[in-house]
C-alpha cells in the first residue's frame, strides 16, 4: 500500500506520542527501583531520576534481614499456592460440566450463579459469616474464601464449547468411557491452557489482596506481604512525626535519628518493588496467556 | 487448540432418540453434578449464606443473640441512612468518582488502541503493548504506595520537582480537592493499557479491501480511523460502555481505603468504604448493612437495566 506524505507524518507523530505515554507507564516503576539502589540522600536532594547515584543494595539487605517481611513473603506464597489450586479445580469442574449439553438442570444452576453477579449480601454480612465460622484469623479465611469466580468459570465454559463438540464425548462413550473418564482422560489433559490462564488470575489477585487480610487475620505474624506493605506506608507519616520529637532531645540522637528515617526511606522503596517483583518477572512471559482469556472472555459465552 | 481426534472418530449416525429414565440418566451422568457440586457448595455459603445474613439490616443486631436471634426492626436502618445527612454526602462522592472515572477512563484505552493499531514496526508495537499492560497486574497497594512516596513532603520526588521548578511543596494526599485525581488517575494509568485488548481484538477483524479502497480514493489515515475502524468496533465499545454504565454505583473500596487520609474523608468517603470504615471498624453492623444493602439493590437495578439494553442491542452480554 502507498502510504503519502500525511500517512508517514501521521505514522511518526503516532509512534512519538505513543513512545511518551509507554514511557509514563514505565516510569513510576523504574524511579521506584532507582530510588531503592540510590543513595537516599541524593534521591531526597533531587538528583537521581535517570541512572542510580550511590549505587547500593542496603535496603534490600534489610528487608532480607527482617523477619516480619520473609514471614510475610512465606505467608503470601502458601495463601497464593493453595487459593489457586482451590479456585482453578473448581472452576475448570464446574466449567466442563457446566459446557454438557448433556447435563440437565443446566439453565436452573447457571441462574443460581449469574444472580450472584449483580446482587450480593455485601461485606459486613460477609464479615459476620466468615465470624460466626470461626475463621478469623485463620489459614482458611485468606484460602478457601477465593473460590471460583462466575466470570472466569463463564470463560472457562466457552473454552470447553469452543473446543469440545458432542461428537467427541460420543464417541468417547461409545469406546466405552464413563464420564468421569472422560473428564480426567479426554478434557482435563487437553485443558492445559486455559488452566494455565485461570491459575494465572487467581494466583495474581491472591498474590495482590490485602483487603482479607486487613479484615480477617489479627495476628501480623499471619499477614500477607502485601498488607506488611500497606501498614508500612500507612504508618509512614506517623513516623516523621515521631523522629522530628525526638530530634529536640540531643544532636547525636537527631542525627541516628535521622540515619534511620533515611534507612526506612529506602526500605520502603525496596519493599515496593520486591512485592511486586514475583508478578512483574513472570508477566514477559505469561502475559500472551493473560490475553488469550480476555479474548475468549469477549467471545459470548 | 483443536482436538486432534474429532477428525478420526466415527460420526455417530441415527442416535437413538429414546427417552432415557431419571435413574438411568443419573447412573450414567453422576459425575457431571459431583464436579458442579464444590463450586455450588461455595456459592451457598459464600453468596448465598450473606444475602441470608443480610437480614440484620432489618433487624436491631445484638451479637450474643447473633443475626437469627435479633429483633426485628422493619425499615428503621433504611430510614435513618436516607435521612443521614452523610447520605447525601456519600452519593456525592460516589458519583463525583465513577462518573470522572468513567469520562477519563473510557476513553482512553478506545483512543490507545486506535493509537496502537496504527503502529507498523511488529517488535515496537510489542514493546508498547507488554508494557502499557503491566500496571494491570501490580496490586492496588504498590500503586497507592507509590503514590504516597512520590508526593509526600519533603522527600517525595514530585514535591521535590515542584520545588526545583520554582514552585511550593504541599502534602498532596491531605488535600480534599486533590483526592479524585489521584483515585482516577491511578486507575486510568492502571487499566489503560490492559483495556486495549479487547478493541484491538476487534480492529483486527476491519476489512482490509475497504481500507484500501478508501486508500485509492484518497482518505487520510483520520478519515479511514474515523470512517472504517470506528464504525466496525462500535458495537463492542457501546458493550463495554453499557457494563460500565451498570457498575457506576460500585466505587473500590479498597483503593479508597488506601488513598484516604484523615482531613479527605469528606471528599473520599463512598458507599463502599463507609461500610468499612463504619460497620467493621465502628462495629455498627446492621445499620451499615442496611446501606450496604441500599447500595446493592440500586447497583441490582442498575446492572440489570443496562445489560439488558446491551441484550436488546443483540451483542454479547453478560448472560
Amino acid at each position: 500500500m502507498k502510504r503519502t506524505k500525511g500517512d508517514v507524518i501521521f505514522d511518526w507523530i503516532n509512534c512519538i506520542i505513543l513512545g511518551l505515554i509507554t514511557f509514563i507507564m514505565i516510569y513510576p516503576l523504574y524511579l521506584t527501583i532507582l530510588a531503592s539502589i540510590s543513595d537516599i540522600v541524593a534521591w531526597q536532594g533531587g538528583r537521581v531520576y535517570i541512572v542510580p547515584i550511590g549505587l547500593n543494595f542496603e535496603a534490600y539487605q534489610n528487608i532480607y534481614r527482617d523477619g516480619t517481611i520473609w514471614r510475610g513473603y512465606m505467608n503470601s506464597i502458601i495463601y497464593t499456592v493453595i487459593g489457586t489450586l482451590y479456585n482453578v479445580a473448581m472452576t475448570i469442574m464446574c466449567a466442563y460440566a457446566m459446557s454438557r449439553d448433556n447435563m440437565k438442570g443446566k439453565q436452573f444452576i447457571n441462574l443460581f450463579f449469574i444472580f450472584t453477579m449483580y446482587f450480593g449480601g455485601g461485606m459486613i454480612p460477609y464479615y459476620l459469616l466468615i465470624k460466626q465460622l470461626g475463621w478469623i484469623n485463620t489459614l482458611w479465611v485468606m484460602t478457601l474464601t477465593n473460590g471460583m469466580s462466575v466470570f472466569n468459570m463463564i470463560i472457562t465454559r466457552t473454552f470447553y464449547r469452543s473446543n469440545f463438540s458432542n461428537e467427541i464425548y460420543e464417541a468417547a462413550k461409545i469406546d466405552g468411557a464413563g464420564e468421569l473418564r472422560i473428564f480426567l482422560q479426554m478434557a482435563l489433559p487437553l485443558s492445559g491452557s486455559i488452566i494455565a490462564v485461570m491459575s494465572l488470575y487467581a494466583g495474581v489477585g491472591i498474590w495482590n489482596s490485602w483487603f482479607g487480610g486487613l479484615l480477617y487475620i489479627t495476628s501480623p505474624s499471619k499477614y500477607p506481604l502485601a498488607l506488611i506493605l500497606r501498614t508500612i506506608i500507612i504508618e509512614m507519616a506517623n513516623f516523621d512525626i515521631q523522629v522530628t520529637s525526638s530530634a529536640l532531645e540531643s544532636a547525636e540522637e537527631a542525627q541516628r535519628q535521622l540515619e534511620i528515617s533515611r534507612m526506612q526511606e529506602s526500605m520502603r522503596y525496596a519493599l515496593i518493588f520486591v512485592s511486586s517483583a514475583p508478578v512483574l518477572i513472570a508477566y514477559p512471559f505469561v502475559q500472551k496467556h493473560f490475553v488469550k482469556g480476555v479474548l475468549i472472555g469477549s467471545v459470548k459465552g | 487448540m483443536s482436538v486432534p481426534a474429532a477428525a478420526n472418530a466415527p460420526k455417530v449416525i441415527n442416535k437413538p432418540k429414546k427417552k432415557m429414565g431419571l435413574g438411568r440418566y443419573l447412573y450414567e451422568y453422576w459425575p457431571l453434578y459431583l464436579l458442579v457440586a464444590p463450586a455450588i457448595i461455595y456459592y451457598a455459603i459464600f453468596a448465598y449464606g450473606p444475602m441470608y445474613g443480610a437480614q440484620i439490616a432489618f433487624k436491631n443486631y445484638r451479637a450474643k443473640l447473633a443475626v437469627t436471634g435479633s429483633e426485628w426492626i422493619g425499615l428503621k436502618h433504611f430510614i435513618r441512612f436516607v435521612n443521614d445527612p452523610f447520605f447525601w454526602i456519600l452519593l456525592k462522592n460516589t458519583l463525583t468518582l465513577s462518573i470522572y472515572s468513567l469520562i477519563a477512563g473510557f476513553p482512553v484505552p478506545l483512543i490507545l488502541a486506535f493509537m496502537i493499531n496504527e503502529v507498523t514496526n511488529k517488535p515496537y508495537k510489542k514493546t508498547i503493548q507488554m508494557i502499557t499492560y503491566a500496571p494491570h497486574f501490580l496490586s492496588d497497594v504498590v500503586v497507592c504506595g507509590m503514590i504516597a512516596m512520590f508526593f509526600a513532603m519533603d522527600r517525595g520526588i514530585v514535591n521535590i520537582a515542584i520545588e526545583a521548578l520554582g514552585g511550593q511543596q504541599r502534602e498532596w494526599l491531605v488535600i480534599p480537592a486533590v483526592f479524585k485525581h489521584f483515585y482516577v488517575w491511578s486507575g486510568v494509568w492502571k487499566g489503560a493499557g490492559w483495556g486495549t485488548i479487547i478493541y484491538l481484538a476487534s480492529l483486527a477483524s476491519v476489512d482490509q479491501e475497504v481500507v484500501e479502497a478508501a486508500v485509492i480514493d484518497g482518505a487520510t489515515k483520520i478519515q479511514r480511523i474515523w470512517y472504517i475502524d470506528f464504525p466496525t468496533i462500535k458495537p463492542t465499545v457501546v458493550i463495554n460502555l453499557l457494563l460500565s454504565l451498570g457498575g457506576i454505583l460500585g466505587t473500590s473500596s479498597e483503593k479508597i481505603i488506601l488513598l484516604q487520609r484523615e482531613p479527605t474523608i469528606m471528599a473520599s468517603e463512598t458507599y463502599a468504604s463507609y461500610l468499612y470504615n463504619q460497620g467493621i471498624m465502628n462495629g455498627s453492623y446492621d445499620y451499615t448493612s442496611a446501606a450496604g444493602m441500599f447500595q446493592s439493590i440500586v447497583n441490582f437495578i442498575l446492572l440489570s437495566f443496562f445489560n439488558w439494553i446491551s441484550n436488546k442491542l443483540g451483542e454479547a452480554s453478560l448472560w
